[in-house]
């Protein structure tokens, strides 16, 4: 991890540090609301919110939690966050509540928020863990508007809900690929983008936990 | 300070301090923001209204178009005779079932909707003429597989012949149960009839699996058999003289009188 800085902990989540991409968190919920665009910018707003201000808050007590219960206080502050976060939603965005349905109560389950709690805000100040938070929820949001992005433009040929590729029944040309509106097409998206993304920044790949011993023959197998 | 921090007393200190300020600030949220919910909610419903009357459309005022369109009625349904007792905006049939007073239980074989609790009075919203109305919608609920599931139906004029139906609260499996909101599945309500012949008080309505024939049955949902046989009993329960069989005889004429209760057809007749 780079240097502890308020930029840096801004700014190293979304491209070299990104929470789904390398570390492989909150990929459920990046499944499951990337139906369209505007679903997936309210679940990152949500994510946002709510790691930033769990992360501020843990960071806030830090000296005062016992290590003992320390995940249980965790989750009660996460927990009490996402309630807020949901009785706002119904309030104010009825139908998108509705679309988002139990995703943003399992926001609670989220690995990310639960993992900059105790990985970052359990040992930093409450500033820069809020930042900390930003940061990953920013890093979510872009893998999510991302997928978003393109199962929605490929999926039902719109962005954000203007229609972009007028769709065949609506008298257009654009056949959409149903495959991309179904959960599973997430996954091959996510892993396109991490290939990218390890592409591009090398060190993003892993040591192999193990080696393959070479040239198998077809005879040793039998 | 780490060994001060794991004492008893610490740790009973701080989750007790932390419950209090998390149920202070959840609770804070949930009351100030109660009113605006209930608004959405309650536009909510009337937009489901109208759409199970095929009368919504993307963009509209929904407010002014139920306010229009829709003639919210309170009907006892042991006569199937208009009330007047109770005011059709704010009477709730839901909270009244549970009113000894305004409610009566249900015994295990007549229960076939799993509802334990049955409200004496029902609001019923009618489209057009509330004399004559073009559409009857009528609010159903009963058990699905996961729980209670809430919505309406709409009839035409003739209280037979379905025109939809739609589902405003259920708990039903997403992709399967929960299907019963696609508006695929419940195109295909249009035209059904409830009773198979004129002179019959019980609703032959029915989900079959493996391809419906005829006018009374329904494709039941693919993978959700529990979900389909709870809409089933529903529909049976609320559509039989239990539930708004009573209510739907005056608009079937062809009903004989006999078979209607003699209540009905004297202030039926009065109401003519």
């Amino acid at each position: 991890m780079s240097a502890v800085t308020p930029k840096g902990v801004l700014t190293t989540p979304i491209f070299k540090n990104n929470p789904i991409a390398l570390q492989i968190l909150g990929i459920c919920s990046a499944l499951a609301v990337t139906t369209s665009m505007s679903v997936s910018l309210v679940m990152t707003l949500a994510v946002i919110f709510v790691t930033a201000f769990s992360s501020m808050f843990v960071s806030l007590i830090r000296h005062h939690i016992p290590s003992s219960i320390r995940i249980i206080v965790q989750m009660t502050i996460i927990a009490s966050l996402v309630i807020v976060v949901d009785q706002i939603l119904k309030a104010f965005a009825y139908e998108m509540s509705k679309q988002l349905s139990v995703f943003v109560g399992l926001i609670i389950t989220n690995c990310i928020v639960m993992g900059r709690a105790e990985g970052f805000a359990m040992t930093n100040t409450p500033g820069l863990s809020f930042l900390d938070g930003v940061g990953n929820g920013l890093g979510y949001g872009f893998i999510l508007m991302t997928v978003g992005f393109v199962r929605e433009l490929l999926g039902s040929g719109s962005v954000f809900g203007f229609t972009v590729l007028q769709p065949v029944q609506d008298g257009g040309w654009y056949v959409p690929n149903g495959l991309l509106l179904l959960p599973p097409s997430a996954f091959f998206i996510i892993g396109l983008i991490i290939w990218a993304l390890r592409e591009m920044q090398p060190e993003q790949v892993e040591e192999n936990e193990f080696k393959m011993k070479e040239n198998t023959q077809p005879k040793e197998a039998v | 300070m780490a060994q001060s921090n794991n004492s008893i007393k610490k740790i009973l200190t701080v989750a007790f301090a932390l419950c209090i300020v998390c149920s202070v600030i959840v609770s804070t949220a949930a009351v100030a923001l109660r009113p605006l919910q209930q608004i959405n909610q309650e536009l909510d419903r009337k937009s489901n209204i109208l759409s199970v009357a095929n009368l919504y459309e993307e963009g509209m005022d929904v407010e002014e178009r139920y306010q229009e369109a829709i003639t919210p009625r309170v009907v006892d349904l042991r006569t199937g005779e208009y009330s007047e007792q109770h005011d059709p905006a704010t009477y709730n049939a839901f909270e009244a079932a549970s009113d000894p007073a305004s409610g009566r239980t249900l015994s295990g074989d007549q229960d076939i909707a799993g509802l334990s609790r049955q409200e004496h009075f029902s609001t019923v919203y009618l489209v057009g003429n509330p004399d004559d109305p073009e559409q009857i919608i009528l609010p159903i609920r009963g058990q699905g597989l996961w729980g209670l599931m809430r919505g309406y139906i709409s009839l035409e004029g003739d209280g037979n012949t379905f025109v939809g139906i739609t589902y405003y609260e259920h708990s039903e499996t997403p992709g399967l149960g929960a299907e019963v909101n696609n508006p695929r599945w419940q195109a295909q309500w249009d035209g059904k009839q409830v009773f198979a012949d004129a002179e019959s008080l019980d609703p032959a309505i029915s989900l079959v699996k493996g391809g419906a024939s005829g006018e009374t049955e329904v494709d039941a949902l693919s993978g959700a058999t529990l979900t389909s046989r709870g809409v089933t009993n529903m529909l049976q329960f609320w559509l039989s003289p239990e539930g708004f069989g009573e209510y739907l005889a005056r608009f079937r004429s062809e009903v004989s009188a006999e078979e209607v209760q003699d209540t009905t057809v004297e202030l039926e007749s009065e109401g003519a």
